[in-house]
C-alpha cells in the first residue's frame, strides 16, 4: 500500500509566506505595467470610501461618546476635568481612533474583497479574465488595494474629526463648555508627531486591508464554501496585521518623536 | 483497457494536410498530486475543424483544453498551438496567444458586476485595446445579434436565464475573433431544447467566423450536432476516435455506453 505524503503544517505556512511575496511582486509590478485601471479605481474609492464613511462616522462618534464618559469620572476625581480635550484628542488621533477605524474598514472592506473575488473565482470569472489575455491583476487587484490604501487614511481622518466632535457634545452635556474652547483645547494639544506617524500607519492599514482581501479572495478554493472562508479569513488575517503593524508603528515612533 | 479500439481516422481527418495542424498534442501528461489525470494524450486538430471530446465526468476532459490555453502546465509531452510549444512561452507571448483563442467555460463566466453591453466591451478595450466608441459599439452590436441577444444588452448577468448566459458568455469570446474555441461543456445544466439551441449556435458560430473547435462535452445530442470529428477519453488517454457514426457502429462496449440511449 502506497504511503501517503502529508506536508507538515510549518511548511504549508512557509509556501503561504511565499505566495504572499510572490502576490505583493506581482501587484506592485502591476501597476507600473500596462495601462492603469482609473475608471475601475474611481469606482473601488467610491464603493470603498464613500460607502464606509457612515459606519465610520457612526463608531467614531460613538467612541467620541464613550471615551468621554469614561474618563470624565477619573479626572474629575484628581480635580483634572479641564485635562479631557487634550485627553480624548491625544489618545484618540495617536492610536483608538486609527486602529479602530481599520479594524472596522477590515470588517466592512476586507471581507467585502475576499468574499467577492473569492465568488468570482469559484464561478470562473477570474480563469476567463486571464484566459482572455486580459489582466485580473490589473483590473481588480491593483485598482482595489490603492483603493483601500487611499481610502483607509481618509477615512480615519474623517472618524477622528467625528469622534472629537461626538466627545465634544458627551463633555458639553456635563461641563457646558463651549465648541471654540473645546477646539481651541484639541487644537493646542496636538502637533504633528500625533497626526503624522498615526496618518502614516492608516496608509499601511490600508494597504493590509487591501491585499489581505485580494489575497484570499485570489487564493480561494473553487467552492461555495470558500467564498465565505475566504471573507472571514480576510478579517481575521487583516484584523492581525492591523495589530501587527501598529506594535512596529509605536515603536518607530515612540524612538523619533517620544525620546 | 484490454478492448482498446484501433484508432479509425474519420473521413475529415484523411483529406486534411499535415501543415494545417493548428492544435498538435503527443504524449500529453498531467497529475495532480498522485493522481494522474491524463496519462498518453495524442490528438492534431485541423484548421477549422470541430472536435468533440467525450468521456465520464473526471476523466481529465477539461484539463486538456486547460493546458491549451496555458493555464495547466504539462507534466510531459508537447503541445504546440500554431506550432509553438506552450509550456515554452513567455508571459507576453502567452497573451498574444490567448488573443487567439476563445474559451468559453461551463458557467458561461459573465462578470457579473457588468451589464452585458460592459461584458463584451470588456476584451476589446483590455485585450484588443480599443478605444474607438463607434467601432466598439458595432462590434457589441453585431456579435450579440449573432447569438440573438441583442434585446437583452443592457441586463445584468444575474437578469439572464442559463441559455442566455451560455450565448452571451459566447458573444464575449467570439469578440475578438478567435481562431480557435474551446468549449467546455457548453451545454452542461440547460434543457433539452436550449441544448440544442446553443449546439446548433456553435456549429452556426464556426461557420460564421471561421473558428477552429473544440467541444468538451458528455451531450451526445450536443456532439452529434457539433462534431466534425469524436474522440473518446478513458483512463487519462483518448482511446477512439472517429466520425460520430462510425463510433455509432463501434462494438467497444465504453464507446456504446455513450451512444446506447441514440436511436
Amino acid at each position: 500500500m502506497a504511503e501517503e505524503i502529508t506536508i507538515p503544517g510549518w511548511k504549508k505556512w512557509l509556501e503561504d509566506i511565499g505566495e504572499q511575496v510572490s502576490f505583493f511582486i506581482r501587484f506592485v509590478k502591476n501597476i507600473f505595467v500596462g495601462g492603469f485601471e482609473w475608471s475601475e479605481f474611481v469606482r473601488q474609492c467610491y464603493e470603498i470610501g464613500y460607502r464606509s464613511m457612515m459606519l465610520v462616522g457612526i463608531t467614531s462618534f460613538i467612541m467620541g461618546v464613550v471615551l468621554i464618559l469614561q474618563l470624565r469620572p477619573t479626572l474629575v476625581e484628581f480635580g483634572a476635568a479641564s485635562m479631557l480635550p487634550k485627553t480624548l484628542s491625544v489618545s484618540f488621533v495617536r492610536e483608538i481612533g486609527p486602529v479602530i477605524i481599520a479594524i472596522i474598514c477590515a470588517g466592512k472592506i476586507a471581507s467585502s474583497i475576499g468574499a467577492e473575488l473569492g465568488s468570482m473565482k469559484v464561478t470562473e470569472q477570474l480563469d476567463a479574465m486571464d484566459v482572455s489575455g486580459a489582466n485580473p491583476l490589473q483590473y481588480l487587484v491593483v485598482t482595489r488595494i490603492l483603493a483601500t490604501t487611499i481610502m483607509v487614511p481618509l477615512l480615519s481622518v474623517i472618524g477622528d474629526v467625528i469622534g472629537l466632535f461626538g466627545g465634544f457634545l458627551a463633555l458639553n452635556l456635563r461641563d457646558h463648555i463651549s465648541l471654540s474652547l473645546y477646539a481651541t483645547k484639541v487644537l493646542a494639544s496636538l502637533d504633528y508627531t500625533d497626526f503624522l506617524p498615526a496618518f502614516i500607519k492608516t496608509i499601511f492599514f490600508g494597504l493590509a486591508i487591501g491585499f489581505v482581501g485580494c489575497y484570499k479572495g485570489f487564493h480561494s478554493s473553487k467552492g461555495t464554501e470558500s467564498v465565505g472562508l475566504a471573507a472571514n479569513s480576510a478579517v481575521v488575517t487583516a484584523s492581525l496585521w492591523i495589530f501587527v503593524i501598529d506594535a512596529i508603528a509605536v515603536q518607530i515612533t515612540s524612538l523619533l518623536f517620544y525620546k | 483497457m484490454e478492448e482498446k479500439l484501433a484508432i479509425a481516422e474519420s473521413k475529415e481527418n484523411k483529406i486534411h494536410d499535415k501543415n494545417d495542424a493548428v492544435i498538435e498534442i503527443k504524449h500529453l501528461k498531467k497529475s495532480f498530486g498522485s493522481k494522474d489525470v491524463l496519462t498518453d494524450i495524442n490528438l492534431t486538430v485541423h484548421s477549422g475543424e470541430n472536435v468533440v471530446v467525450l468521456g465520464r465526468s473526471g476523466e481529465g476532459k477539461s484539463v486538456t483544453i486547460q493546458c491549451i490555453v496555458g493555464m495547466l502546465i504539462p507534466d510531459a509531452g508537447t503541445l504546440k498551438v500554431f506550432g509553438e510549444e506552450v509550456a515554452d512561452l513567455g508571459d507576453k507571448e502567452l497573451k498574444e496567444l490567448r488573443m487567439k483563442i476563445g474559451f468559453l467555460f461551463q458557467s458561461g463566466a459573465l462578470y457579473d458586476s457588468m451589464t452585458v453591453r460592459e461584458n463584451m466591451e470588456f476584451p476589446l478595450t483590455r485585450v484588443l485595446k480599443l478605444d474607438d466608441k463607434g467601432e466598439i459599439d458595432k462590434r457589441v452590436e453585431e456579435v450579440l445579434e449573432a447569438v440573438g441577444l441583442a434585446e437583452a444588452i443592457d441586463k445584468m448577468p444575474s437578469d439572464l436565464s442559463g441559455g442566455m448566459r451560455k450565448r452571451a458568455g459566447l458573444a464575449r469570446t467570439l469578440i475578438i475573433k478567435p481562431e480557435i474555441m474551446l468549449y467546455d461543456e457548453p451545454t452542461t445544466g440547460l434543457d433539452p431544447i436550449t441544448s440544442r439551441e446553443i449546439s446548433q449556435l456553435i456549429l452556426d458560430m464556426q461557420k460564421r467566423y471561421k473558428t477552429t473547435s473544440i467541444i468538451i462535452t458528455h451531450d451526445m445530442e450536443c456532439a452529434r450536432i457539433t462534431a466534425d470529428r469524436m474522440v473518446i477519453m478513458d483512463d487519462g488517454e483518448y482511446i477512439a476516435e472517429g466520425s460520430f457514426d462510425d463510433l455509432h457502429k463501434s462494438k467497444n462496449k465504453l464507446v456504446q455506453s455513450f451512444f446506447k440511449d441514440i436511436s
